[in-house]
This record gives structure tokens, C-alpha cells and sequence, in this order.
């Protein structure tokens, strides 16, 4: 965690960095996929996962969803097209 | 499974159910295989995922045919080999509001929209017509929730053109054709999109981004209730509740608060909620559920709390009592050895989790709900689905006095130094009858539920139990017991086909046969109710499967036993009636053969069996 002075309303919270977001969401999908092989970077897509399909994604988007406490709407569901945009929708919703 | 069990937790579900399907099969192996096709007009993919576990976990390993994306109607009604092939054990028709074709216009008259709400009623009627014609098997069809907006607000309801006036009439037509065919069962997603929360069930992301019906969220509690009717429909519902009593039945411990300071009735808050669960309680017994109590007591006091004058239920209401100092997993096996049932067929209702925890531990397959706080007891327990009503039967609201009638026998036979004079004195009359109309749904049900008194454990649905009645191949008995102290309703049932010797081979391969029709008889299923143990009932109905077969000039008879983790009791059956055993394999199953003697003496003395 890193602390973020918010002088604003007076007090420090905590902020995820892009690294944290990368580890949980690294957990999320071992979970999904039963797979504890599975590693998350940037450049992942559907194509590196093996069962990775269009069926999972649903699956998946609403497990990443539970863990970050964030909702994705439907412009970012259709216009996502790695891990990387995903952190940075998720972390422009949580930051 | 805990994971599983109501309340839980839907996301870690849908998380991680493949994980959770592989711990499940890892547990146990006794499972029921059967064959689902669910044919869906939106997507399934995650539905039958998640469906899949929780039907692992009420015993039952589904094997799936899903159809293509929305082909519901198109599987169901044209030539499938696929789906002919698959011979599903029943079909499940996934279809939602998004599927109605067309709404009423807001200009139609009155014959218009009549004639709309016929075209979509008849889409669906003429399928399931179909279905039960081609596939002979159980459906279950979903009816329709409510739509996310109202486009004449609340005038929806009244007015004829509104979504919601028509989704509700559409639904009506649905229940009647329900309450018209035996094998027909709704799946109420109107009532489960309500109590989750319409706008959430609805969410439209779900269908424009995916096409599913419903939000991914809320597929487990409706997977979890379709889950509750199959396995319903296979002869999985639990059979008893099994309560506690201080702060599960009334507020306040009776032993020290004393009766009169008892939280229950109409004077406190908390009173009344006690009262209220007390009241579905006593209900359950309407529709056939056991009612038992399990709770660290003196007797003395627990008979006290339960005459409490503002409390429904009364010491009548209870079949068995256990209230002592002895642990409650030991109370509760001998709760279910008195019942004669298995202790997975109970669930044990008690406000304290360590008491829950031991018997969930110490005695395998016992529900043990988290029931949560008294004003959450009702929602927990009938959310579980424990007793889901498939049917209601005559039988179903007499069996609380069925079992306690037996309980009251048990007792009277310790009085009776000669068993056959307690017999005797029992003043037993049977009826053993071939298969009648009023009784099939009661034969299946038992086919279902017979674990132990089974020879060959084969389940049947209602519509292959009609089947046989009207095949001229097959030998049926129903056997029904009376005595001074109650009905017993169906107990027995055999089913016979005559075919020839060659048909054994296949028979000890636990196959079906069905080939020439000839002088030997093959018991396909001779089970009975444990209920009725040791009354000589199986002499009966060995006396009326004999005159058949002389009736018919049949010399032979094969008896098969096919062993499972549960029917070691009729292992020696057959030898007992005077069968000789002419195989036996290491797979379990032994071949038994009879021969009609010319003079046949009764083996059943103690039954007057109506001619």
C-alpha cells in the first residue's frame, strides 16, 4: 500500500499501486481458471489462457469485479483488449 | 457442502466451481447419474456450470446436453439425434421474459391481445407436448419475471396491453397446464428475480453484452433452485426436521427461566417471531415432513415449553422426542434408527453452531443449516429447498401419523412374548394389486427413495412405471398395508417381465432387456418400504407374484440381486423365499431361480389380503 496525503478532506488513505493490482489480480485468475501455473502481465490476452474464452470472460470480469469492488460497464467490457487496460480501468475506479 | 449451502456465497461459487466440483467428487462416490438436457433461450454456459455442483452436492452426477445458443424450441420440436441419443433423464426448458415474441401494441383491442396471449402460449404448449411424447421424461420449464421497466407505470398490472398484465396471464396458463400434467414442474423465476431483487436480475448488461437472462450474479440462487426440483424429481428431498428446542422453538431456556418466562406468543417482539417460525413449523406437516425434537433437556421441562399455551406446536406434533444430556449426534442416530430412515434424509435445526458442528461431524450427510438469527429461521430453512414438493400426495400429509403409529407398534411388540401373535394382533390387511392409476406417482416415488430393502435399486419416473403397467410383458404388484393403527399407504412394489433364460446374461450386467416374451419371469425391481420390516409383508407379496405367474403359465422365476453401499439387509432375500442361487459374480450380483411348485402352499399367514 502506498499512503496519499489527501489534505483535501484531511486525511491519508490508502491507494493500491499497479503492482498490488497485478498480484491479486494474478490470483483472481488462478481461481477462475483452477490453474495455479497461471502469471499475469501487461500484454496478456485471451490468447496466452488457454481455457481463456469468451464464455470464461463473463466469468472472469464478474470474479475481478468482486475482488477490486468495482463495476466495469459495458463500454469497457467491449473495448478491453489486454490485462494491462484492465488494470488501468481498474485502478482509474479504485485510485 | 458448506460452500454450497444456503446462505452462501455466489461469487466465490461462481469463482471457484471447478474447484469445488473437484472436492465434491473427491468426497464421495455413491452418486445417482443422470442425463439433463438443457435447452435454453439465452445463454446456459455458466448456468449448468454452476448447476452442476450443487447437484453433486445433493448426491446426484449430471451429465449435460446443452443446446446451441437459443435453440430451445428448434431442439425440442424437429428431428435431434443428438438429443435422441443423449435419452435425457429430464429436460429443462431455460427460457425468460426476453423470449416472449411479441408483446401486446398499445392500439390492439381486447381480441388482439387475447389471441397474442394464445399464439405465445401455444408456442410453448405444443413443445412440451412434444417432449413428453418423444423423450417420456420429466420437464421443468421456467415461467416469466417481471420486465425492468414499466412503460404505463403502474398501470402495467391492470391494463391489458401492459407488459405486466400479460406476463402474469401468460404465467397462469403455464400453472394450469402444471397442475394438469404429473411430469410438469415451474421453476418460479418470478418469485426468485423478486426476492433477489428485479432491478439487479435484470441488470441489461447481462443480456445486451452476453445474452443471458439474468445477471451472472444471481445464477447461483437460480441454479440452486432448479437444483432443488431435480433433485425432488429423483427422490433426494430430506424427510425430517429434527429441532432443538431452547432458543430455536421459543426464546429463553426452559429448564431455568421456567415455562411462564418463555419468549413465545403474541406479547414481546421476540415472541412473536418464535411464534411465527413455530407456525411453519407445524405447517411442514402438511406436506409431509417428520417432525422430531433433539435438545439437551429433562424431559419433563421440554414436554412443559412445548404444552406452552401460546406455542402451535404441541408433544403430539412430534414423532420422536429425545430430550436428555446425551450428545446430540447420538440422539440423533437413534432419532433416525426409530424412523427407519437414513440419517442423511434429516435436518437438524439447533440456534448453537457447536451443536451443529458436532453432529455434522460425527454423523455424515445430516443437513445442519446456519439458520442465523430467529427472525432469518424461516428465509434459511425454506430457501434450502430440503423438502421441495414435487407432488402432494394423500400419503405425504398422513405420514406423521404413519410413523408415529409405528413407534407406538415397536413399543407393543416388546409386550408380546410370540412375534406371530403380535402380528396377529396387529389385525393387518393388505391390498396387492397390479399397478392402478391412483397409486403411479407414489410407486415412482418409492423407486426413488428405496435404498435399502432394494434388490436392484432401478428408478423409475411416473411415466415408465405407467409404461409397464400397460405392457402386457410385465408382471406389476403394488403392495398396500393396513393395520389397527393407521395406514401405511404403498410399501411394496414388484416388477416382472416375462422373457426367456437367454435373457439372464444381461439382466447380471444390471441391463434392461427386452426380447421375446416367454415362460420365465426376471424381477426387475422388488423393493419395499422399511417402514413395514418384519410384518411378513414380502411373504405377501411373494404369494401374489407366484398366482400371477400360475395365472400365466410361468414355471420359472428370476430373482437378481445388484448390491450397492446400501442394500446389504435383502442380500439373502431370495434365499429366503425358497429361491435357490444359481450365480453370483464379483461385481455383486447374484442370480437367484424359483421354481412354481403344482400345489403352492401361502407363505404369508398373517395378513388378510383382500381378494
Amino acid at each position: 500500500m502506498i499512503c496519499r496525503e489527501r489534505p483535501d478532506i484531511g486525511i491519508v488513505e490508502d491507494v493500491m499501486s499497479r503492482e498490488e493490482v497485478f498480484v491479486r489480480l494474478g490470483e483472481v485468475f488462478r481461481d477462475v481458471f483452477d490453474d495455479e501455473e497461471i502469471t499475469v502481465t501487461d500484454a496478456t490476452t485471451a490468447d496466452d489462457i488457454e481455457e481463456w474464452d469468451s464464455l470464461e470472460h463473463i466469468n472472469l470480469l464478474a470474479a475481478v469485479e468482486q475482488e477490486f469492488g468495482m463495476k466495469f460497464n459495458m463500454g469497457q467490457v467491449v473495448s478491453m483488449k489486454n490485462v494491462g487496460e484492465m488494470v488501468d480501468i481498474i485502478i482509474s475506479k479504485i485510485g | 457442502m458448506r460452500e454450497l449451502e444456503y446462505p452462501f456465497d455466489s461469487e466465490e461459487i461462481l469463482k471457484k466451481s471447478k474447484k469445488i466440483k473437484r472436492k465434491l467428487l473427491e468426497e464421495r462416490s455413491d452418486f445417482l447419474d443422470k442425463k439433463i438436457a438443457v435447452l435454453g433461450g439465452s445463454t446456459t454456459h455458466d448456468i449448468v456450470r454452476v448447476l452442476e455442483v450443487f447437484l453433486l452436492d445433493w448426491g446426484i452426477r449430471p451429465e449435460f446436453y446443452e443446446s446451441e445458443y437459443a435453440q430451445y424450441w428448434q431442439d425440442a420440436m424437429f428431428d435431434n439425434p443428438a438429443l435422441e441419443d443423449f435419452a435425457p433423464d429430464l429436460i429443462f426448458v431455460h427460457t425468460s421474459n426476453r423470449n416472449i415474441s411479441r408483446f401486446p401494441a398499445i392500439g390492439d383491442s381486447a381480441e388482439q391481445v387475447e389471441d397474442l396471449l394464445r399464439e405465445q402460449y401455444e408456442h410453448f404448449r405444443v413443445m412440451w407436448d412434444k417432449i413428453a411424447q418423444k423423450y417420456h421424461c420429466p420437464i421443468i420449464q421456467n415461467n416469466f419475471e417481471y420486465p425492468f421497466y414499466r412503460l404505463l407505470g403502474n398501470r402495467e398490472a391492470t391494463d391489458i396491453h401492459g407488459r405486466i398484465s400479460f406476463i402474469n396471464r401468460l404465467n397462469e396458463k403455464f400453472y394450469e397446464y402444471a397442475r394438469e400434467h404429473a411430469h410438469f414442474y415451474i421453476n418460479d423465476i418470478h418469485y426468485m428475480a423478486a426476492a433477489y431483487g428485479l432491478d439487479r436480475w435484470a441488470d441489461p448488461l447481462y443480456w445486451h453484452m452476453y445474452k443471458y437472462a439474468m445477471c451472472l450474479q444471481a445464477i447461483p440462487e437460480f441454479a440452486y433452485n432448479v437444483s432443488h426440483i431435480i433433485k425432488a424429481v429423483f427422490g433426494k428431498n430430506k424427510k425430517a426436521l429434527v429441532l432443538d428446542l431452547d432458543n430455536t422453538l421459543w426464546g429463553g431456556i426452559v429448564g431455568d427461566d421456567g415455562v411462564e418466562c418463555l419468549e413465545i406468543g403474541q406479547e414481546t417482539p421476540m415472541g412473536q417471531v418464535y411464534a411465527e417460525f413455530q407456525g411453519y413449523v407445524k405447517a411442514q406437516k402438511e406436506i409431509g415432513v417428520l417432525l422430531c425434537v433433539d435438545s439437551k433437556n429433562e424431559e419433563e421441562n421440554a414436554i412443559a415449553g412445548l404444552n406452552h399455551p401460546d406455542g402451535t406446536l404441541k408433544p403430539e406434533d412430534f414423532i420422536v422426542i429425545e430430550a436428555n444430556w446425551e450428545p446430540k449426534s447420538k440422539n440423533i442416530v437413534q432419532i433416525a434408527k426409530d424412523l427407519n430412515i437414513l440419517p442423511d434424509s434429516l435436518v437438524f435445526v439447533d440456534d448453537n453452531p457447536a451443536e451443529r458442528e458436532i453432529v455434522e461431524s460425527q454423523v455424515p450427510g445430516v443437513a445442519t443449516p446456519q439458520i442465523g438469527s430467529p427472525e432469518q429461521y424461516i428465509r434459511v430453512i425454506d430457501r434450502s429447498g430440503f423438502f421441495e414438493v414435487t407432488q402432494l400426495s394423500e400419503d405425504d400429509r398422513k405420514r406423521n401419523e404413519m410413523y408415529k403409529a409405528n413407534i407406538q407398534r415397536q413399543r407393543q411388540a416388546q409386550d408380546f412374548g410370540d412375534y406371530r401373535e403380535y402380528l396377529l394382533s396387529l389385525q393387518m390387511q393388505g391390498t396387492i394389486r397390479a399397478f392402478e392409476p391412483l397409486y403411479m406417482a407414489r410407486i415412482a416415488q418409492l423407486s426413488n427413495k428405496s435404498n435399502q430393502f432394494n434388490l436392484t435399486t432401478r428408478r423409475y419416473t411416473q411415466a415408465d412405471i405407467e409404461a409397464f403397467a400397460a405392457d402386457d410383458a410385465y408382471i406389476t404388484r403394488y403392495g398396500k398395508l393396513e393395520d389397527k393403527f393407521g395406514d401405511n399407504g404403498v410399501v411394496s412394489v414388484v416388477i416382472g417381465r416375462q422373457g426367456t433364460m437367454e435373457d439372464i446374461p444381461a439382466y447380471q450386467k444390471r441391463d434392461t432387456v427386452s426380447g421375446e416374451q416367454g415362460d420365465v419371469l426376471h424381477l426387475e425391481l422388488w423393493l419395499m418400504s422399511c417402514r413395514v420390516l418384519k410384518r411378513d409383508m414380502e411373504y405377501a407379496m411373494m404369494d401374489s407374484v407366484v398366482m400371477a405367474c400360475k395365472d400365466r403359465g410361468i414355471h420359472t422365476i428370476i430373482g437378481y440381486y445388484y448390491k450397492t453401499a446400501k442394500n446389504s439387509m435383502v442380500r439373502e432375500f431370495y434365499g429366503q423365499m425358497g429361491f435357490e442361487k444359481i450365480a453370483e459374480d464379483d461385481t455383486g450380483v447374484s442370480t437367484w431361480q424359483y421354481t412354481v411348485p403344482d400345489v403352492y402352499q401361502p407363505k404369508n399367514t398373517v395378513i388378510e389380503v383382500a381378494k
